[in-house]
């Protein structure tokens, strides 16, 4: 049993570093869905069952279903200008630039930011 | 400054540098979606650091059973109460900031924190 | 006695001028200076665009990202120091760490008297079998009280940031994030329909055996919240209006924070009096023991269900 904590409280880690660092945001919001899972089932081996199945309820579900609708909107509003303005040649306002410049807390340093057109690439693939 | 305690607290350690990751994701990234989820995460390694503090080695769940009414018998049951509560609050401050993300990419049609305050500074508000 | 002095030689004195000065009356133009009346300004428009133009200009230029030299620098150091600050706080927190006392003893100081009275009269005095619930609904039920109202104004200020008025919009620009909606997807559809009830029963359970298990309002109704979020998604907004509108969220929510309030105060009286509460506690693990914490359970349950829903229908669309 001892083990399997450690095993899951290593894979939070990993969960937390990844989701910041991934370049596209549906990544990030899905990894910090299966954080928030791994989480609730730390939770049941602390012997306290209130807190996970609130935990799971709330945090793999309803937050995580906000997120996914946000992106859902802005990504429309970006399809929104996008569309009437192609002749116009290319606006730079439709652009979500996710630029992830995290570092994580035990020393490895900064990472350099890099720019990445997230949305107009995954458009036109 | 005992060092041997890190081998018996590692668990506390863990939750600690979850916090340091969830507060530089804060900090550091330019995407606004990314610093939700960054503080997301430093919500959540708060409970459980608080959770961890109520988890007593051998003893069950707060739940009586069988008539064992000792205090010797059950983990200490004032923290998971602080918890239940925090997780709540932390779904309607993840679901305000949402809110105003949605409002703020409808003005300026970007997600990058820099570009929307130079924005600001430049319209004179 | 004092003689009195005409005005005019009072004005003239020291004490008099220094009354004015103290009281901000003194007009500091006066004998001093020569006034000449004042010309008319004329106006100019050329100049007037000229200088708006010569303004933004200089804006543009302070606040060009790319090329100030000023603004990239504060850039640069910005995440160098904000790098360096995490680590250290980081570092501070470990140390800390440290001092912690041992995990999983059981004579840390956490664990101290208040633990032993909430587990060892736990279950006499509330009637509760699950000690976490009856912590949280009988002794501390004003910290359940002020949550509840931390969500009830999380709804109102979404209400206010993304509600849309469907007299004033022009451009609908709904319409366009519902392009890719699946319309009567068939196996959405049936996975509704077959999951919709045991959710609804399976949170309509958590929510009454609060006090029995593990569980509670906040739980309950985050799975109920849960399921009409899925209902709403395979049927879309038509069907789920004949049972669930706005007016349905307000009667809901106001009566059950208001019966929440009015339940809880009967404690000012009894307890500014030293009453014993007349609250029948019944019997520890049937389901109508425990006093009001079954009422309360259901009151909390039902504000976060609507809730939840009410998160997810202002972010869709705006509107119920």
């Amino acid at each position: 049993m001892q083990i399997f904590t450690n095993i899951l409280l290593i894979f939070l880690i990993i969960c937390a570093v990844a989701a910041s660092l991934s370049k596209n945001l549906l990544n990030t919001i899905l990894i910090f869905m299966s954080y928030s899972l791994v989480m609730s089932i730390i939770w049941i081996l602390l012997e306290s069952p209130d807190l996970a199945i609130t935990e799971a309820a709330v945090g793999a579900g309803v937050t995580s279903v906000l997120f996914f609708v946000t992106l859902k909107k802005i990504r429309a509003i970006m399809k929104n200008d996008e569309a009437p303005e192609s002749g116009s040649g290319g606006r730079e306002s439709g652009e979500i630039r996710t630029a992830g410049a995290g570092a994580d807390g035990d020393g490895t340093g900064v990472k350099d930011a890099v720019r990445h057109n997230a949305g107009k690439g995954e458009e036109r693939s | 400054m005992d060092f041997a305690n890190f081998l018996t607290n590692y668990e506390e350690a863990v939750s600690m540098i979850l916090f340091g990751i969830g507060f530089s994701n804060l900090l550091m990234q330019k995407n606004l979606i990314k610093k939700i989820v960054g503080m997301n995460i430093m919500d959540t390694s708060v409970y459980l650091f608080l959770a961890l503090k109520g988890y007593i080695a051998g003893h069950k769940a707060p739940i009586v059973t069988d008539g064992v009414r000792s205090a010797a018998a059950y983990i200490n049951p004032i923290p998971s109460g602080l918890v239940l509560t925090g997780i709540v609050v932390s779904v309607s401050v993840t679901a305000l900031m949402l809110a105003l993300t949605i409002r703020l990419y409808n003005r300026y049609h970007t997600l990058d924190l820099d570009e929307i305050s130079a924005r600001l500074k430049r319209e004179g508000l | 006695m004092s003689r009195k002095v005409p005005e005019q030689e009072y004005e003239k004195t020291l004490s008099f001028r220094l009354k004015q000065w103290f009281n901000g009356t003194k007009d500091p133009f006066l004998n001093t200076v020569e006034m000449k009346p004042q010309k008319e300004v004329e106006k100019d428009e050329d100049i007037d665009w000229k200088r708006k133009r010569e303004k933004r200009q200089r804006i543009e230029k302070i606040y060009d990202l790319a090329h100030n030299w000023e603004i990239r620098g504060f850039q640069k150091f910005y995440k160098i120091f904000s790098g360096v600050f995490c680590l250290f706080l980081v570092a501070m927190l470990l140390i800390a760490v440290s001092y912690l006392p041992s995990y999983g003893h059981p004579e840390n100081p956490a664990n101290n008297e208040v633990a032993e009275r909430y587990i060892e009269n736990g279950l006499e005095e509330t009637g509760a079998v699950n000690i976490v619930t009856g912590m949280i609904l009988d002794y501390r039920a004003f910290d359940t009280l002020g949550e509840s109202h931390v969500l009830f104004i999380a709804t109102c200020t979404v209400l206010i940031l993304l509600r849309k008025d469907k007299s004033k919009d022009g451009k609908d620009i709904e319409a366009s994030d519902r392009i890719y909606e699946p319309k009567n997807d068939v196996i959405l559809q049936t996975a509704a329909r077959v999951l919709m009830p045991p959710i609804i029963i399976f949170g309509i359970y958590v929510i009454l055996c609060g006090h029995l298990g593990p569980g509670g309002g906040f739980s309950g109704g985050a799975i109920i919240g849960a399921g009409l979020i899925l209902y709403l998604n395979a049927f879309g907004f038509q069907k789920t209006e004949r049972f669930f509108t706005g007016k349905t969220y307000k009667i809901l929510s106001v009566s059950a924070l208001g019966c929440y309030c009015l339940a809880k105060s009967y404690s000012f009286y009894t307890g500014a009096n030293h009453i014993e509460s007349v609250i029948p506690l019944g019997t520890p693990g049937a389901i109508l023991s425990s006093g009001l914490i079954l009422v309360l359970n259901i009151c909390v349950g039902i504000v976060v269900a609507g809730t939840m829903y009410t998160f997810y229908v202002m972010f869709r669309k705006g509107g119920y």
